[in-house]
């Protein structure tokens, strides 16, 4: 192929592999999906305070934040735990019981994810 | 660097790439949906380890990085399928919807041509044509995207270019 039909032919390809915009629904869903994980992370942080840990009920955000702030597909161990947490619940003797196996919950659906990846 | 610092950062980056890892995924995958769900993975992942990213790029683009994770997260989802796509670029919503015209139907035909052609190289040789023509890496970004030296990504964009030309007059293109 000589070098004009050569030129012809990678500008056709070119108009052939024109880049393609992304549906809009996946633009709103991802940027929602991003911003939910960045500010749910730094909410929890922030309210991170001692006093909260004297109600063992709130072990598992605080923990379970510290885990997103390191990794975003930790958001999964929050909707992991807490779907989990009605079932201890019933099963715990006392609210200390409860609250560490809430928060025994939480490093074992952290280290899955850290295996995971 | 600190985590607001790092989120605006992530932010730009996204906003910078979004239609690149979407476009790749589309013609890596050849079809919206899975383009869809492996740009969205492709991003949350990046998110993961965007800060690493920033520290060893010593100021480079991250652009052949994000394309990495989609090309390593698309031979994921290729070898869990344990298949090939059905049929590369299956949608031509979005090249029609690029060549409206009716005096444009001959052309369009053609590039229909190239675009079979493209599914039936191997797949280093259709990503290597995808990043350079789809996305408009020039070669070292290509080459880091692939993991591959400068001079090895010329010749495979070289010869993959060679490849589909042959498979196009072959299949009637003339070129």
């Amino acid at each position: 192929m000589s070098e004009p039909m050569a030129i012809e032919f990678e500008n056709l390809l070119r108009q052939a592999l024109t880049p393609v915009e992304p549906p809009e629904d996946l633009s709103q869903r991802l940027e929602t999906t991003l911003t939910s994980l960045t500010e749910l992370a730094a909410d929890e942080l922030e309210g991170w305070e001692l006093r909260s840990m004297r109600d063992p009920r709130n072990w598992a955000r605080p923990v379970a934040a510290a885990a997103i702030g390191t990794a975003a597909g930790a958001g999964l161990v929050v909707l992991r735990v807490r779907a989990q947490q009605k079932k201890r619940r019933e099963l715990s003797a006392n609210p200390f019981q409860y609250a560490e196996q809430t928060v025994r919950a939480v490093g074992t659906e952290v280290r899955k994810l850290v295996h995971r990846h | 660097m600190d985590k607001r610092e790092l989120d605006q950062q992530f932010s730009e980056l996204y906003r910078a790439h979004l239609r690149d890892v979407y476009s790749y995924a589309y013609y890596r995958v050849g079809n919206h949906h899975d383009a869809e769900d492996l740009t969205e993975q492709t991003f949350l992942q990046a998110y993961r380890h965007f800060e690493r990213a920033m520290r060893e790029s010593d100021g480079r683009p991250l652009r052949p990085w994000l394309i990495r994770i989609a090309h390593n997260l698309a031979a994921n989802l290729y070898r869990d399928r344990s298949r090939r796509p059905q049929t590369a670029i299956e949608d031509t919503g979005a090249l029609s919807a690029l060549h409206t015209t009716e005096d444009l139907v001959e052309g369009r035909d053609e590039l229909a041509r190239i675009l079979d052609g493209v599914k039936e190289l191997p797949d280093d040789r259709r990503e290597a044509l995808i990043m350079r023509f789809a996305l408009g890496m020039d070669n070292r970004e290509i080459a880091r995207a692939m993991g591959r030296t400068d001079g090895a990504t010329k010749v495979l964009i070289h010869r993959a270019i060679k490849q589909l030309e042959e498979i196009v007059a072959a299949n009637g293109g003339g070129g």
